[in-house]
Order: C-alpha cells, then sequence, then structure tokens
C-alpha cells in the first residue's frame, strides 16, 4: 500500500503510466462531445418556451459542473501536496487552474449568451451568477499566485491555502438559487429525484456531461505531464525523453 | 429526427441562431485550444531540451 502510494507520488512514473490513458480519453472525449454536439444542436426537440436558444443548455451545463467538479479537484491535490509533501499533488493543482477557469469562462458566456433571448439581459448581478464570477476570480488568484514566488514549496503552500480557503464558494454556488431569489432557474439534474426535463432533451445532456468529463480528464492529464517535464527537465529520464524522440 | 425544415432553418434557428452559434463556436474553440496548448508546451520543451543535449554532447565528449 505505501509501495504504491510513493509510486504514485513519482512524477516518472506516472508521466508513463498516463501515456497509455491518453490515447483512449482523447478517443473517448471526441467521439461523446461530437455526437453530443451534432444530437443537441440538430436532434433534440426544441424547448416550449425558449425555442432554439435552449440548446445552449448542452454547453452551458456540462461547462458549469466541470468548473465546480475541477475547483475540488484542485483544492483536494492542494491539500494532499501540503499534507503530505508530495510534488505530484502540487503539479495537479497547478495543472487543474486553467482548466478551470477556462470552463468557468465558457459557463459564464454561454449564460450570459443564453440569457440575452430569454431574460432581455446578457448580465444580471445574480446570486449564482455573482458566485460563479467568484469562482473565475479564485482560479484566476491562483494561476497568480503559483506565478508569483521564487521557490517552489512557498507557492505550493500559497496556493494550496487560498484553494482550500476558496471551497467555501463552492456550496454557495450549488444553493445560490435556493438560498435567494434569483433570476437563474433552479438545477435541471437533481442527484436525488428524477430530472426535470425531458427524456428527448435529457439523454443529449448526459452524453455531453460524459464527453466533459472525459475531457477534463484528458486536459488535465495533459497539463499535469507538462509540468512534470517543465519541472523534471534536468532529470536524466526526462533527458533520455528527449533524446529517444 | 431532424428538427429543422431545411439547413437554413437550422442556421436561423428561428432567430436563436447567432446566440447558438456564438455560444458554441467560442466554447469549442477554446476547448480545442485547451487541449492542443499543453501538447505545443510538451513539443516545445522536447524541443528544446534536444537541442541542449546536443550542443552539450561534443564538449562533454572531447
Amino acid at each position: 500500500m505505501w509501495q504504491w502510494f510513493h509510486k504514485l507520488g513519482s512524477p516518472r512514473w506516472f508521466y508513463h503510466l498516463s501515456s497509455k490513458f491518453l490515447p483512449w480519453l482523447a478517443l473517448a472525449s471526441v467521439v461523446l462531445i461530437v455526437t453530443g454536439v451534432v444530437w443537441g444542436l440538430a436532434f433534440a426537440p426544441q424547448d416550449a418556451r425558449q425555442g432554439n436558444s435552449f440548446r445552449i443548455i448542452y454547453i452551458h451545463v456540462p461547462a458549469s459542473f466541470l468548473a465546480l467538479a475541477g475547483y475540488y479537484v484542485m483544492a483536494a491535490a492542494g491539500a494532499v501536496g501540503m499534507i503530505w509533501k508530495i510534488k505530484l499533488a502540487d503539479m495537479v493543482m497547478v495543472a487543474a487552474a486553467p482548466l478551470g477557469a477556462a470552463l468557468t469562462f465558457i459557463a459564464l458566456f454561454t449564460g450570459a449568451i443564453w440569457g440575452k433571448p430569454t431574460w432581455g439581459t446578457y448580465w444580471i448581478w445574480d446570486a449564482r451568477i455573482t458566485s460563479m464570477l467568484v469562482l473565475l476570480f479564485l482560479y484566476i488568484g491562483i494561476i497568480a499566485l503559483s506565478r508569483s514566488f521564487s521557490t517552489r514549496e512557498t507557492s505550493a503552500r500559497a496556493c494550496a491555502i487560498l484553494a482550500l480557503v476558496g471551497t467555501v464558494n463552492i456550496p454557495i454556488i450549488y444553493k445560490s438559487v435556493d438560498w435567494w431569489y434569483t433570476l437563474h432557474q433552479p438545477a435541471t439534474i437533481k442527484l436525488t429525484g428524477a430530472p426535470s426535463m425531458h427524456p428527448d432533451m435529457f439523454k443529449p445532456l448526459l452524453v455531453m456531461i460524459l464527453g466533459f468529463y472525459c475531457f477534463y480528464a484528458l486536459v488535465l492529464l495533459l497539463n499535469t505531464r507538462t509540468e512534470i517535464l517543465q519541472r523534471e527537465r534536468r532529470t536524466t529520464w526526462v533527458k533520455e525523453l528527449a533524446a529517444g524522440k | 429526427m431532424f428538427q429543422f425544415d431545411s439547413f437554413d432553418a437550422f442556421l436561423a434557428m428561428a432567430g436563436h441562431g447567432p446566440y447558438v452559434w456564438a455560444a458554441y463556436g467560442v466554447s469549442l474553440t477554446i476547448m480545442a485550444w485547451l487541449a492542443l496548448s499543453p501538447l505545443r508546451r510538451q513539443r516545445a520543451l522536447l524541443g528544446e531540451l534536444r537541442r541542449r543535449l546536443q550542443t552539450q554532447r561534443p564538449r562533454g565528449e572531447s
């Protein structure tokens, strides 16, 4: 068990193991997302009230899911790195920040575009939207912080602490539509109970969510591998890798 | 079943076309960039390392 734990913390081992998963993750993300996009844009029935603008849901909801889940991934990696001093965990945290920021931006951007035909405005300072904007700033803060220290250890600890403090925002985002009167509609999908959506509309959404999870895993691995190469560039195995290609 | 009468109707999305296509276009472009940029950085890193190794080797061997 401990041996396995130590192996998992070895960047070299992680780099070689992840090479085996990458092609499958890439294939799964492309197939699922292309299927979901075509299904959602052309074959799902249009919404009775919102018409075709509702099709934005197939990007908006999966991106929002992963923006939030990605924050947990980043904070958990930061905590693991800080408690057990595992360098790989710190690399995962740094790799998760720009990915999470991009997904949060996509969620906000598609939400704004969807808001125009539906609510008549691109932006409103409503609880859900404002707390998502705070999430974007948290991600950006961690990216900035990770680049502003000269020593890796200080930078890793500062980022981990900011990431952990920032997790209070996540339940606020989830609950904002229940706690405050918001323009944003309540959750479409809940873990408890059936989705408030017709199956013909829901199936492509499920495909997109699965596709986004695969895509998230793929980009997180790619970013972590880049971080590993960058930080381990003076080691023999990376030099061998560079020379062998 | 295809929801639109024609390809033009598909593009127009009954007036919502610009919104829907902008949302999909921007999002998918960002996602493509997310997947490609680490690959590009890796290639640049390894290339740079290889160049450095090649210039170092003759000095080390002599």
